[in-house]
């Protein structure tokens, strides 16, 4: 399992109710399920990928997060994931509002415009930025919303959203960002990883 | 139990108040069973048919000697495994393959009930359903499964009996029966009705029963059975038997001779007041009418898991009506799950081979047993 994942499992507490929106082939899930004792339920895009999640014997929802979250009640899971995907929807502060509305507190990752790398990619070669965790080329990317570290964290500060933890995954490590070390982190990070609260 | 004609009937002693207001007594219930019945009694699953099925899901109709109409999905080794589970079905109330039903005879007068015979509901038919539990001595099914009118049994019986079943499959269903498809009931009771030999119900098998009339209901259901893209696919413009247009009313196109062929295969199996009493029990169900329009009520008492499945290209119970029912069920935390399965071939695609429908069904039910 991926180190983001470890991390997210990490911020949840055992025996809670989660939502995993775009929960993908169901991994975390299935983690969160066997080690966390977590009553799990996912929404999903992809036909296949729901096939996927019900094979491994999740509860999801073939759906999309700009239509079908509105069905479920406030605050009906403790927490709410997105991991990065909030950057591909064609509003994503009306779904940040969804998340934060569902759960409890919400657990939503970025892939980081600011890393260095991604800089430094532009700055050189002068095109569309490519890293493990963009790679995508421009015209076949679903990222039509792209930020850095600094500028989510920027947004959810002025949207009084409450941030619990941030932390900034650099190849395995995590570490907390704050108001000082904002921009360090903005730039060595190429993911941030927020558990927030509205 | 009696076991004329290979039919399996348990005679219902406990009297059945019906929606109608009527209540009857000492009715059969005509069923079949697949697979056996484990010693803890906790692997029984209650398959529901549709309008025009019957209690014979799979393998070889004794009846009509074609294959159960749920074939591709129930069996050994299939999504609904027989090796491993115990599958009951019966046939509805109002039928016509052995269970009280118009075509029943009357003890009173000797004859046929016709249109003598009470109205009854989707309601009316689970809860006579409901004594087959009994009977096995089944505490709490396993599942509950069935897809178009079945699904709507699904969904009515969970609602009736929250503990008595495990994981709810209703498939390619709704919750209430919109004014389309009650159009189209309508269409199949008129035609029936224009037959002469329909006699306001009051015909007998030695009679001339109203053939044409069902044949032609089953035409028009036909149709919505299936997808434009399907028929397109299939039929075309293609011709029957002739290298031209005939400039006369016979069937040139090959879709108008498949239609006339279900037509006349489906009266030989199926009585006409069945067909009426059925279709229309189906128009009544509005399960979110029944809770004071708040369909998550229907749902409120039960633990059950759930999980419905919709086709892509059925028009006549549409993935929107499928997801409504998800919808209820989340807003009041139900364990749902929900898949639209893509496939053209319209709503008959429950009953025929879909892959990625038998295997969502199949790991579904398995995932479930075993954690169950």
């Amino acid at each position: 399992m991926k180190n983001e994942f470890q991390v997210i499992a990490e911020l949840i507490e055992k025996n809670k109710k989660v939502l995993d929106v775009g929960c993908g082939d169901g991994t975390l899930m299935e983690f969160l399920k066997n080690n966390k004792n977590i009553n799990i339920r996912g929404l999903e895009i992809s036909k296949n990928k729901v096939q996927e999640c019900i094979a491994k014997g999740l509860t999801v929802i073939e759906g999309n997060a700009e239509r079908d979250l509105k069905q479920f009640p406030d605050k009906s899971f403790d927490y709410v994931v997105l991991s990065q995907t909030l950057q591909a929807f064609l509003d994503p502060e009306l779904v940040l509002k969804e998340l934060l509305r569902v759960g409890k507190q919400a657990i939503v990752t970025i892939p980081n415009f600011g890393y260095w790398k991604i800089r430094l990619h532009l700055l050189l070669k002068g095109t569309m930025p490519i890293t493990k965790t963009l790679p995508d080329e421009w015209y076949n990317t679903p990222n039509i919303h792209m930020c850095s570290i600094k500028d989510f964290y920027n947004f959810v500060k002025s949207r009084d959203i409450k941030i619990f933890k941030s932390l900034a995954i650099n190849n395995k490590n995590a570490s907390i960002i704050s108001d000082s070390n904002l921009t360090i982190k903005n730039l060595f990070a190429d993911l941030g990883i927020f558990l927030i609260e509205k | 139990m009696n076991t004329e004609n290979n039919i399996k009937t348990l005679i219902v002693k406990k009297p059945l108040k019906l929606d109608c207001g009527k209540t009857i007594n000492e009715f059969p219930i005509a069923y079949e069973t697949y697979g056996s019945l484990n010693e803890n009694k906790d692997n029984a699953i209650l398959v529901f048919h549709a309008l025009t099925g019957d209690q014979f899901v799979t393998g070889v109709n004794p009846i009509t000697k074609k294959d159960g109409w749920w074939s591709y999905a129930v069996g050994p080794d299939k999504a609904i495994d027989t090796k491993k589970y115990f599958v009951i079905c019966a046939n509805v109330i109002g039928g016509c393959m052995g269970s009280f039903g118009p075509s029943y005879k009357d003890s009173q007068t000797g004859k046929a009930f016709g249109t003598n015979f009470p109205i009854i509901t989707i309601n009316d038919m689970v809860n006579a359903q409901y004594n087959l539990l009994d009977h096995f001595g089944i505490d709490k099914l396993f599942s509950i499964a069935g897809g178009s009118m079945g699904g709507m049994q699904v969904l009515q019986f969970i609602s009736n009996f929250p503990d008595k079943a495990k994981t709810v499959i209703p498939i390619a269903c709704t919750s209430s029966h919109s004014a389309q498809n009650i159009a189209f009931n309508e269409l199949g009771r008129q035609a029936i009705a224009a037959d002469s030999n329909w006699k306001e119900g009051n015909y007998s098998s030695n009679d001339t029963i109203p053939n044409k009339g069902l044949a032609v209901a089953r035409m028009a259901a036909h149709i919505t059975y299936l997808s434009k893209k399907g028929l397109q696919e299939k039929f075309g413009r293609k011709l029957q038997e002739r290298e031209d247009i005939k400039f006369g009313f016979d069937a040139d196109f090959q879709i108008e001779s498949y239609l006339r062929y279900q037509g006349s295969v489906f009266v030989d199996r199926f009585d006409a007041n069945s067909y009426l009493y059925i279709t229309r029990a189906m128009d009544y169900f509005d399960l979110a009418k029944q809770f004071k329009g708040n369909l998550s009520d229907a749902f409120k008492a039960t633990k059950a898991k759930f999980f419905i499945i919709s086709f892509t290209s059925d028009w006549l119970y549409p993935t929107q009506e499928n997801k409504d029912i998800v919808i209820a069920l989340n807003s009041i935390g139900a364990d749902v799950g929900f898949v639209e399965i893509e496939s053209d071939k319209g709503h008959d695609s429950f009953l025929l081979d879909v892959p990625d429908f038998l295997n969502a069904l199949k790991n579904f039910l398995d995932k479930s047993y075993i954690e169950s």
